[in-house]
């Protein structure tokens, strides 16, 4: 579906992409990550054609650069930073519509469903709209069309839980028709959604990890956790990945213990280091079948 | 051909909300009341009365503010916007790169072209409701010599701010072209030709191939040809030309500039990073 080369790019004399190649196929989730100056937005900005580079990109086959309309019809894409639109935000929907070939109706909805009730803003200069509001916009616009491929840098970072929450369901249901590209700083965002892990350092791929690939999917990881103290958020997410509170005392929350299922490693992964202070001992092992 | 028009009127509706369009519009249409309020339309000079001298006077001022005003707002807005990041959201949706560019250059001709020409139009229609003759061959002389040179300095601006990387270096890249072209204007080149350093020949072909010098010419063709006024290079330029050749010569060249600045900002448009 994707296809990166040996993909070289070079800012006077930096060199930001260093022969990257990659072949990301259809349905598959790719969460890229790494630190600020990695690569991540310049092989996005490749994949899409705005950028010349040595090597070679293509979209099933067809090159972003050389057919744009055809290759960017079949791309949704969310950037970083919201671009400063003076354009009123009904235009912009209808200008993104007309473009792609999709209903307005459509991306109304779609606002409507990430919690953005869009009549009051319709005349509003899209620069104007608050931080949130605009990425619900931009994924909106982005998820409103049949795109084969989503491109997103970030998308997540300027919404609230909920809107997080509907964002998240609202990819899931696209998991097995389109390939997904999520460019983030923190795999813990992405990890639930995503099923390979790229991450660049100084325009190099230093980690490939199909998660799906080297956990079979019935795989069962045995996890045990000991933390400093009882935390009831820490609690409530463990319970909710069905832990068992097996410390000395009963009820104390200092000791869990559970079942994760393969494919959810990385997902459990990302729960538990947001809570990373806490813990004062892990151990995963994967169970003999 | 859709891909066009959209990105066209995209860009209109971004000019119509942008300060700097608000601000050219007044100065365009400031002008034109100014001049009616200082009584231009009563007074006699140089044979000229009514509105004549006004148009006379108006495309004189339009001749100095407009280039500047195009050059420095296309490259500040071109080059801002790939700054600030709009290209690289825009130009992710599926629009060609021909498409965006012209259209671009399209809805910002209209953004430049129309205050200036309703100004005038403003004008005519004032001076008609007030009983004073229009010399409406004057007027269609001035608007299609205006056409040109918003053409003409958009084409630049569109080239630089291909060339340029950032929103400083394009606007002063503009200034500096500007301030290029003011300098060989006749009188910069009167004092070079007498100070014996360069041929009549070169003046009078700098002359030509300055577009500002081109329409200051074409203006004045229509006002007075003595020499006094015009300046030496352009009083030759007259004499070669003839004055209906040379008013179609201000007209062609400075569209033909423009035209073939556009199409190598194009070029490289198309053959560099975009964002």
């Amino acid at each position: 579906m994707i296809l990166f080369e040996n993909v070289n790019k070079s800012f006077r004399s930096v060199r930001v992409l260093d022969g990257i190649s990659l072949e990301i196929g259809l349905g598959e989730r790719v969460a890229l990550i790494g630190s600020n100056g990695a690569g991540k937005t310049t092989l996005i900005r490749c994949l899409l054609g705005e950028y010349t580079f040595d090597g070679k990109v293509s979209i099933a086959g067809r090159s972003p650069r050389n057919e744009r309309t055809r290759v960017l019809g079949s791309i949704g894409f969310v950037p970083q930073l919201p671009p400063p639109l003076k354009m009123p935000v009904g235009q912009l929907i209808h200008f993104a519509a007309d473009l792609c070939g999709t209903d307005a109706k459509r991306i109304f909805d779609l606002t409507g469903t990430l919690g953005l009730d869009i009549k009051p803003i319709i005349d509003r200069q899209f620069v104007r709209l608050s931080g949130g509001m605009k990425q619900k916009l931009l994924i909106a616009i982005a998820l409103g069309r049949e795109a084969k491929v989503l491109v997103m840098d970030e998308p997540a970072a300027n919404l609230d839980p909920e809107a997080r929450k509907i964002f998240f369901e609202l990819l899931a249901e696209r998991a097995q028709s389109a390939t997904m590209l999520i460019s983030s700083h923190r795999l813990n965002e992405v990890s639930a959604l995503v099923n390979r892990v790229v991450e660049l350092d100084l325009g190099k791929v230093v980690l490939d990890d199909r998660v799906a690939d080297d956990v079979s999917l019935t795989g069962k990881l045995s996890c045990r956790i000991s933390v400093k103290r009882c935390e009831a958020a820490l609690s409530k997410a463990l319970g909710g990945w069905n832990f068992a509170d097996i410390s000395d005392v009963q009820g104390a929350g200092l000791e869990w213990q559970g079942l994760i299922a393969g494919p959810d490693r990385l997902r459990f992964l990302g729960m538990i280091s947001r809570y990373v202070a806490l813990v004062s001992n892990i151990t995963i092992a994967e169970i003999e079948q | 051909m859709k891909q066009l028009w959209l990105t066209a009127r995209l860009d209109i509706v971004e000019s119509l909300r942008a300060r700097w369009f608000m601000i050219y519009s007044v100065v365009f249409g400031g002008i034109v009341v100014l001049l009616f309020a200082f009584g231009l339309t009563e007074s006699r000079v140089l044979g000229f009365i009514g509105l004549s001298r006004l148009l006379v006077t108006y495309i004189q001022l339009t001749m100095a503010i407009l280039p500047i005003f195009v050059l420095i707002t296309t490259v500040r807005s071109v080059a801002g916007d790939r700054e600030a990041g709009v290209f690289e959201y825009l130009l992710s949706l599926p629009v060609g790169l021909a498409a965006w560019f012209w259209g671009k250059i399209i809805g910002r001709y209209v953004t430049v072209f129309l205050p200036v020409f309703v100004a005038m139009l403003g004008a005519a229609l004032w001076g008609t409701l007030q009983g004073i003759d229009v010399p409406w061959d004057m007027f269609l002389y001035y608007t299609a010599l205006l056409a040109a040179m918003g053409w003409c300095f958009l084409g630049l601006a569109m080239l630089i701010s291909t060339l340029a990387r950032s929103t400083d270096v394009a606007q002063g890249a503009a200034f500096m072209l500007w301030l290029t072209l003011l300098l060989f204007l006749d009188l910069i080149l009167l004092g070079v030709m007498i100070q014996g350093r360069i041929a009549p020949e070169i003046a009078v072909t700098i002359a030509l191939i300055n577009p500002l010098q081109v329409f200051r010419v074409a203006a004045l063709a229509l006002f007075d040809t003595q020499l006094i006024v015009l300046g030496p290079s352009a009083y030759v330029i007259l004499d070669l030309f003839g004055i209906t050749g040379f008013k179609a010569y201000a007209l062609a060249y400075p569209v033909l500039l423009g035209t073939l600045a556009a199409a190598i900002g194009f070029f490289n448009f198309k053959n560099s990073d975009l964002p």
